[in-house]
């Protein structure tokens, strides 16, 4: 059981601001038009979903959404992760979800993530880590359904 | 002592976890209890002094295997207040339970056209099962909903059990919102029409006094877990008509009486209803567990929860942006408190609440179809247990006071 003292540190490290800012005015929330592919992931344990829409233009993504109902720890990934998947490949994209997961592993931040580096915090919850994991499955679902490599 | 209520003291000191762990403001005891060491002490006792098969061996250690296990189970009858204690088939918990009913019983007595019921507050353990033997038989599956004030629509539930009712399955109390429901006025309802009554007491056992024989109910089950026995026992206790009526539910050692090239014979109650090697350490944990819920008084336990309910729907209701789901007061409930905090995330609140030590359960609860009816995709559970005292509610409402802090919860 972790004390308060560290709890807190812990705490403080997993509901940053950052992260609180993005959950509470999520980016590129809503439907997209003339998506090139739609892909939902549900969680059974606590009701939650997400659906991401990305229209994928010459192997690039162009415009990624998502819509959803999750913790703050999810919608905060999934608008973090919408803003950085912009102009990006499908291959791209697997090699964030590699280092996003390494990430989580070691709780070290990665800058090549861009604000996703924020989430290192949650590496030390790792009950957590299922929720923060949704939108980067619903995107790989969207983006295999765009097609391409 | 804080506890306030009912003339007990803390009784946190008989619980070795929490013993160990003073920081630690456990409030999931409707998921399962903590456990006294006098249950872990029983269960130590048996395998150094009784551990044997019972049922198998000529020899002494054998018998006294045997005799733990029966008499475990003469004491949990006795505890629930069933006369019979042949008629307690000792089982994984209320969920094997649940589906023995639904397998054994369901699989011979209910026909293409017939109905069953249950209501909108049931854990899956007692939705499913009748759902899809519902499916597998081409019976009618109903649900009976709550009225306004979130409690059963007993008017309701008289015009669902129509002449072609079997079995109407509920729950005496609702794991998700604590709801507790008027046995004897449902099994009334059941019987009128020629129907059984089976009731899942996973959330009543630990916490009320059940007088299985008063119930008038055909059947109630029990988790071991929930009422501070080990897990991996429970049972249900079934009128002994039923029972003998009832085909068996597994097959192997233990439950036959003949086995021919051809077919076989069974053996008496309960034997027929327990194949296999028995777990007797779970009977004798379970038995310890109910000793010391009867050496403190299912009265007192229950005087006790309800104050720790009242207190906490006090204290809770401070908070602004909360909303308490389920029955206006304490008297109505069980010590289990589901809420929402504005719009954080219950999630949210449980990693925020866990890391001041408070633990509470969050998400949809087994109870799906009762979270669509409430509209909201998860709660946060707050559960009493006798070892709990106001000081946990206090912890409980500070930390929720934090975290609102924390979030600048949306609230209206």
């Amino acid at each position: 059981m972790p004390t308060s003292a560290d709890g807190g540190a812990g705490l403080a490290a997993l509901y940053q601001e950052r992260i609180l800012e993005h959950y509470r005015r999520p980016r590129h929330k809503g439907a997209l038009e003339r998506a090139t592919g739609v892909h939902t992931v549900k969680n059974p344990l606590c009701g939650d979903d997400i659906t991401v829409s990305v229209r994928v233009v010459d192997g690039v993504v162009a415009e990624a959404r998502y819509t959803g109902t999750g913790c703050s720890i999810m919608q905060a990934t999934a608008s973090m992760l919408m803003e950085l998947v912009h102009g990006r490949t499908r291959a791209d994209i697997d090699a964030f979800a590699g280092r996003f997961d390494a990430m989580l592993a070691t709780g070290a931040s990665d800058d090549t993530l861009g604000e996703l580096g924020a989430l290192a915090g949650v590496a030390g919850f790792p009950a957590r880590h299922k929720y923060e994991r949704l939108p980067w499955k619903a995107m790989s679902g969207a983006m295999e359904q765009s097609g391409g490599d | 002592m804080s506890v306030g209520s009912a003339g007990f003291g803390d009784l946190r000191p008989d619980f070795p976890l929490l013993a160990a762990s003073p920081g630690l403001v456990y409030l999931d005891s409707a998921a399962t209890s903590q456990k006294p060491r006098s249950v872990l002490d029983a269960i130590c006792a048996y395998y150094e002094t009784a551990n044997a098969n019972p049922h198998r061996g000529a020899y002494k250690l054998s018998g006294a295997a045997t005799d733990a296990y029966h008499g475990a189970r003469a004491t949990i009858a006795r505890f629930l207040g069933a006369a019979d204690p042949d008629t307690l088939i000792f089982t994984r918990g209320t969920t094997e339970s649940m589906n023995l009913l639904a397998t054994a019983w369901g699989r011979s007595h209910v026909h293409r056209g017939d109905r069953i019921v249950v209501t909108r507050l049931e854990h899956h353990a007692n939705f499913v099962p009748w759902q899809q033997l519902a499916r597998a038989v081409g019976a009618e599956f109903r649900i009976c909903e709550l009225d306004e004030a979130g409690q059963l629509d007993i008017d309701q539930l008289r015009a669902l059990v129509t002449a072609n009712t079997k079995v109407v399955a509920f729950g005496h109390v609702s794991n998700a919102l604590g709801t507790i429901n008027d046995v004897r006025t449902i099994v009334k309802i059941a019987h009128a029409v020629g129907a059984v009554a089976f009731c899942d007491g996973a959330q009543g056992a630990p916490h009320l006094r059940v007088g299985f024989d008063a119930l008038d109910v055909d059947a109630y089950a029990f988790s071991g877990h929930k009422m501070l026995g080990p897990m991996g026992i429970g049972g249900v206790i079934v009128r002994r008509k039923l029972l003998e009526a009832m085909p068996p539910y597994q097959y192997g050692g233990d439950m036959i009486e003949f086995v021919f090239d051809g077919d076989s014979t069974y053996n008496t109650l309960p034997h027929k209803f327990e194949a296999g090697t028995p777990n007797v350490e779970g009977a004798v944990g379970l038995a310890a567990a109910v000793k010391y819920l009867d050496a403190v008084g299912m009265d007192v336990v229950r005087t006790h929860e309800m104050e720790l309910s009242r207190y906490a729907l006090a204290r809770l209701r401070e908070i602004e942006g909360l909303v308490v789901q389920g029955p206006a007061t304490a008297e109505q409930r069980s010590g289990v408190v589901s809420f929402t905090l504005g719009d954080i995330h219950p999630h949210d609140l449980s990693t925020m609440l866990d890391v001041d030590g408070v633990c509470v359960r969050a998400g949809h609860h087994c109870a799906q179809p009762l979270m669509r009816a409430l509209k909201v995709t998860s709660t946060v559970r707050a559960s009493f247990y006798v070892y709990n005292t106001t000081a946990d509610i206090d912890a409980l409402a500070a930390s929720l006071r934090k975290a609102k802090d924390r979030f600048g919860a949306h609230v209206g």
